[in-house]
Parts: structure tokens; C-alpha cells; sequence
């Protein structure tokens, strides 16, 4: 911060923590305690142990690949053959069981085939220049048209136990479900990238103006490029954890997920044009999603029910911080004219 | 390629499903009342699974207990098992379910044995070591030899091609019934008949609509389309009856009669078949009750009433057979109404 010192510091302050209150990055923290605080009062078993661990797994896929994709959509990209990418990755890790390759093996190619599918998202949308909506969903078909290809409309399902019992399985029988260090490892990864190095700062100059950020020296392709490698990756890493949640390798996999990850993204507060967003924020609306519906559903409200409440969620987010936005630039505009009428 | 002591298809030795060994059966146990039994369809809002899980409602009103019908809007492998740890958390009796996929489901439904829920499945089976009883609507042969029985029946003295218009590809169903059929087909009887291709419309109404179309556009040939599952069979005779090839196309497979009802009549479609759902939902609440009760645990040979349906015997590997398949002609289709 070189930014020259101001007279009225005090009221910067103020005006800065007036200005934190109304953003919605808070405001969706406060909503998913409150959410996580009333149901675990009025709804019966949402509070359980075993309900906790439920709600994890369900979380699991889509705050992984929430993390690379709020970066993504922070530089204005985006990115929707992510769950492409994971079916065509658990279609792969079927195929690659039946064929007598050990599971240790087929875990990191996985991985690396995930990448792959990211190399060539990169490539297309930055060395090629063609936008990433037009690229990603050309890329939704494809990689789940190979995944039906690799391994038609069968399904595998004899993954040995210890792996499959790993990944619904709790630390040391408890409450705490053994992905949960995965994502809080992850997390915190991504969270150290994306708010405390110099490239996360590039991601946000990026996204505000990425001809700007790229006259500045930041390397625009070049970013963008190893983030849809990344998230490809990603998305490898949750079709194997998919693959073995649910013991069932199949091309069908995760269907659907994307628009799942782009809207809780969207709900953290992210906006879609890039430059604005908090990694929190988004952790806080994956867990406000699911906690919903985990309430939801505990409390027998059908699945219509719970795409209405979700859709309408996702309105408010968007519409919200835009009202807050209008009504404060009213009020700047009209402490100016009384400043000016006071003159 | 192996890694070095790396685990593979060849080296993996899954054992048990621990599920714990049950009490023995006392077939005079009286049938509780108040049990708490849930329906899980594959996907709600489909016509058909609606007639089914109305057969349970009806069942469950008898047996006093608490009826609940709970479900995922689209009918993929994993998203039924959320729905499943849900009603683990509430402490469920009895959970039926059609299971979308028979492996993905299985770690949740295990979860719930242990909770002492008991678990039958209708529809699709799940693996047999991850429930304790499966109604079967039908055998899995009388359905596919029925299949190609109608189809030889519609498509005239010369044979012809025929073509089959399915649910999902994956379908657990209507895959082993496409599976006989296609063991049916090459007896001698059914020489003059030609499967010429299996088309998926996913249990969408538009798709198979659309699936109907692409089949005629490429075998214009074409003399009977048989479709396994409802939602193709009324789309299927939608587009024929709309088209001109009306008449000259059959249509046949299993269908709902109201869905059919108007196809029959204006002669699209001469006959097809299907079991009575609601009977599946009704049989399935009452073997579910009577193993809650204690009356039965799922074991081969074991006797049940199943209220109006009479009595039943428990099959191999915990199957109940419902009957055989009702066939509907313009002649007895205004006697059903499902």
C-alpha cells in the first residue's frame, strides 16, 4: 500500500468496514451460520455426526472443483467441461481396472489425464484466442462423448474395498470424514495462491482488465493457460474420488456438476466478469448449498421445492450486490451535491 | 505394466458385505403397525413409477403405517444416494427403491442395514448383497420372450426388420430384457425377423420422439418398432400414429394403458403388454412390513401374505415374482385404468 496518506483517515475506515458489511463475500457468511445455526435447532438429524459426514460428501466434488474455477472465473474465463472431464476420467479408471492395472497406478494417470483435458482447453482458449464459453462447451461434449466411447453404457464396479472405504470412510470411525483433509488441504492451498502471492493479485488485474494486466508484464495467456491445466486436473482428482464414492465407474458420471460449481461460485459472490471475488465466499456458498438442501430434503421438501429455493438464491446473489452498489452510489452522489450546496 | 505390490482387478479379493446375520424368521409374528415406509422410484414425476409408488400408498395405508415418497429429479446413478442418507438420518422401517445404478447405491444402502432398516428393491434390482428382497415384476425371460413374441406376432407373414426403442443405455431393466429378446431372435421360429438396431431415448419424451423418427428415417424398411419401457412406447406411437406410417409401421412393447389408450383405439397399435405397477408398489410395502415384522428375513422358501395379492413364496437370492405380464388389446384395454 503506497497510496499517499488522506486527512480523514477515520472516516476511510469507517467507510471501508461499512463498505465489508455490505458486500455480499460477508453477507454470505453470515447466511450460511445462520442456515448451518436453524437447522441444526428445528430440523431433526440435520446435527448428527452421520449427517455431518453425509454433508461432506456431497460437498467434496463440488467445492474441488470450485477452487480452480473461482480463479477461473475471476481472470473472466470460464470453464464448463470440467464434469466432462470428470466422467471421462472415471470412464478412463474403469477401463484402465478392467485392462489389470493396479489401482495405485491408475489413480495419478488419472490425474494426469484430467491435465490433459485442461492442456487442451488452455491451448485452444489461449493459443488460439477463442473464448473460453464457445471452447469449454465444445469440450462438454467431447470429453463426455469419449467417455462413452471408452466405455459405452456398462459400468464398473469392483474397486477393492480399502479405497472405496477410504473415501467414505471417517478418521479413525468418527465424525470426521477422511476427504474432509483433502479439501481443507486444498483449500488452503488454493486460498494461499489466490489471496497472498503475486499471482493471485495478476488473476484479479486480469480479470479487470486483462490488456491492461498484460501491458503491465503479467503474462494473460500464460496464466490462463496453466489454470484450465489445473482444473482439468482437478476434475481428474474428483472423477477418481466420484468413481470410488459411489463404486461405480461409469461414463455418465457427474452429469450436470458443472453448472453446480459455476452457480455456487456465482453465489460466493464471484462475479461473472471477472476481477471480483473471494475464495471464503465461495466455500461459504458451496457449504450454503448443500447445507439447503441437506435440510431441505431431511425435512421432506421434493426436489422441484429445492431447485426453486436454489434458483432463487442465485438471483438474489446476483441482484443483491447490485442494489447495494446503486443505493451506496446514491449516496455518495448525494453527499456530493449537499458538499457542493453547503459550498 | 504392475506396480510393485500395487493393487489390481487380478490381486483384489473383496470379501464379505458384513452385513450382520439376521434373526430367524417367526412367520407368526403378528405385522407391526406405525412402520415408516419410504419409496425411492428412480426419478419422481415419471407417469409410471407414479402408479407404482400409488400401489405402495395404498399397501401402507392398509398396514397403518406412515407412507413417504421421496426422490431425485433426474435419474442418474449417484444422485439417488443422497436421497438414501437422508432417510438413514430419519430413521426409516422399510426403504424401496429402484435402484438407477445396482453398485452406486450399495455403501448407502448397507449403511442403512446396519441401521436396521430394511431394504427391498422394485424395478431395477440392486446388488443382492446390498438388500434383503427384490420384487420382480416379471421374470426377466418372460418379459423378453414376450417382446419378441408381439414382435414377430405385428411384423406380418413376411418377418421384416424390427428395431428397439430403449430407456437409458444402462438401463438394468430393459437391458436383460433386450438380452433375451435377442437370444429369442435367433431360434429358428423368428428366422424372417432382423434386428436392425437399438436406439436410446433416455425415458425422455422428446428424445424418443426423436429417436422414432431417426429410426424410420434410416431403416424406412422398418416393420415393427418394440419399445421396453413406457415412455418410448407412447412417444414411439405418437410419432407413427402422426406420420405415414401409420398402419404400416407396428409399435408394441410395454406401456401404461391410459398412455395408450387413444393409440389402440385409432389403430396405431394392436397390442402390447405390462404388468400391473400399482401391484408392484403394493407387493413390495407388504414384504417390506412383513420383514420388518419379523415374519420373514428373505430367505428362499419363506411364505408372506401380501393383503388382496394372496400369498407369496420368497424365490433364490431373496427374489418375489410378481406374475406374468397383462396383454392389452383394443378388446380389454378400457378394463384397466393405470
Amino acid at each position: 500500500m503506497s497510496d499517499t496518506p488522506r486527512k480523514s483517515s477515520a472516516i476511510d475506515l469507517g467507510s471501508a468496514i461499512k463498505s465489508r458489511l455490505t458486500s455480499w463475500d460477508s453477507i454470505i457468511l453470515v447466511l450460511t451460520v445462520l442456515v448451518l445455526v436453524v437447522a441444526s435447532f428445528s430440523v431433526d438429524n440435520f446435527g448428527t455426526s452421520r449427517n455431518f459426514t453425509f454433508m461432506v460428501l456431497d460437498l467434496l466434488p463440488i467445492i474441488l472443483i470450485a477452487l480452480p474455477m473461482t480463479m477461473i472465473i475471476v481472470t473472466g474465463e470460464i470453464d464448463l467441461s470440467v464434469a466432462s472431464t470428470l466422467g471421462l476420467t472415471s470412464s478412463l479408471m474403469g477401463w484402465l481396472w478392467n485392462q489389470g492395472l493396479s489401482i495405485e497406478t491408475i489413480i495419478p494417470l488419472c490425474v494426469v489425464i484430467g491435465a490433459i483435458c485442461g492442456v487442451v482447453n488452455g491451448f485452444l482458449i489461449t493459443g488460439l484466442g477463442l473464448p473460453s464459453l464457445a471452447v469449454t462447451i465444445g469440450t462438454l461434449a467431447l470429453y463426455r462423448g469419449l467417455a462413452f466411447v471408452v466405455l459405452g453404457d456398462g459400468a464398473v464396479a469392483d474397486f477393492p474395498w480399502n479405497y472405496t472405504g477410504w473415501v467414505t470412510g471417517t478418521i479413525g470411525g468418527g465424525a470426521v470424514p477422511n476427504d474432509l483433509i483433502l479439501i481443507v488441504a486444498l483449500a488452503l492451498i488454493f486460498g494461499i495462491v489466490q489471496h497472498a502471492t503475486p499471482f493471485g493479485r495478476s488473476l484479479y488485474a486480469i480479470g479487470a482488465n486483462a490488456q491492461a494486466a498484460h501491458f503491465s508484464g503479467i503474462r494473460v495467456a500464460r496464466t490462463k493457460f496453466w489454470l484450465y491445466v489445473v482444473s482439468g486436473a482437478v476434475a481428474g482428482l474428483v472423477g477418481v474420488l466420484w468413481t470410488l464414492r459411489y463404486s461405480s465407474a461409469r461414463a455418465d458420471n457427474g452429469s450436470g456438476l458443472e453448472l453446480a460449481v459455476v452457480a455456487a461460485v456465482l453465489l460466493g459472490g464471484v462475479s461473472i466478469f471477472g476481477g471480483k471475488g473471494s475464495l471464503p465466499g465461495v466455500l461459504a456458498g458451496v457449504v450454503l448449498l448443500t447445507a439447503l438442501q441437506n435440510a431441505l430434503r431431511l425435512e421432506d421438501v421434493s426436489g422441484q421445492a429445492l431447485n426453486i429455493v436454489t434458483g432463487s438464491l442465485l438471483v438474489l446473489s446476483v441482484l443483491l450486490p447490485n442494489i447495494t452498489t446503486a443505493i451506496r452510489g446514491h449516496w455518495r452522489r448525494r453527499k456530493v451535491r449537499q458538499a457542493a450546496a453547503a459550498r | 505394466m504392475t506396480a510393485c505390490g500395487g493393487t489390481t482387478k487380478d490381486s483384489n479379493t473383496n470379501t464379505g458385505s458384513g452385513a450382520q446375520a439376521p434373526a430367524a424368521a417367526d412367520p407368526n409374528a403378528a405385522l407391526k403397525e406405525g412402520l415408516k415406509i419410504a419409496f425411492l422410484p428412480k426419478q419422481l414425476n415419471n407417469p409410471y413409477s407414479d402408479v407404482e409408488t400409488g400401489g405402495g400408498k395404498v399397501a401402507v395405508e392398509e398396514l397403518k403405517g406412515e407412507y413417504k415418497l421421496v426422490g431425485p429429479n433426474d435419474a442418474s446413478a449417484s444422485s439417488q444416494v443422497s436421497y438414501i442418507n437422508t432417510l438413514i438420518q430419519q430413521q426409516q422401517d422399510v426403504i424401496v427403491v429402484a435402484a438407477n445404478d445396482p453398485n452406486a447405491v450399495c455403501p448407502s444402502l448397507n449403511q442403512a442395514r446396519a441401521a436396521k432398516i430394511k431394504v427391498i428393491t422394485f424395478d431395477s434390482d440392486a446388488s443382492k448383497d446390498c438388500r434383503d428382497a427384490f420384487i420382480n415384476q416379471a421374470t426377466t425371460e418372460g418379459i423378453g420372450q414376450s417382446l419378441a413374441k408381439m414382435a414377430l406376432e405385428q411384423a406380418g407373414g413376411n418377418g421384416g426388420e424390427i428395431a428397439v426403442l430403449s430407456a437409458t443405455p444402462n438401463a438394468t431393466n430393459q437391458n436383460a430384457w433386450i438380452e433375451v429378446m435377442k437370444e429369442e431372435l435367433k431360434k429358428p421360429e423368428y428366422a424372417k425377423l432382423k434386428l436392425v438396431k437399438v436406439a436410446y431415448g433416455n425415458d425422455d419424451d422428446q428424445k424418443s420422439f426423436q429417436e422414432a423418427q431417426g429410426l424410420l428415417q434410416s431403416y424406412p424398411n422398418l416393420k415393427v418398432i418394440v419399445a421396453p419401457t413406457t415412455v418410448g412406447i407412447a412417444a414411439g406411437a405418437r410419432y407413427i400414429s402422426s406420420s405415414s406410417y401409420k398402419g404400416k409401421v407396428a409399435v408394441t412393447g410395454l406401456g401404461l394403458p391410459n398412455q395408450m389408450r387413444e393409440y389402440v383405439k385409432d389403430g396405431t397399435v394392436t397390442k402390447f403388454a405390462l404388468w400391473n405397477p400399482a401391484d408392484i408398489g403394493y407387493l413390495a410395502a407388504y414384504a417390506g412390513a412383513a420383514m420388518a415384522s419379523g415374519q420373514i428375513i428373505g430367505a428362499e422358501g419363506e411364505k408372506f401374505k401380501a393383503g388382496k395379492l394372496g400369498e407369496y413364496t420368497i424365490g433364490k437370492d431373496g427374489e418375489i415374482v410378481l406374475g406374468p405380464p397383462t396383454e392389452f388389446t383394443k378388446d380389454n384395454i378400457d378394463q384397466f385404468n393405470f
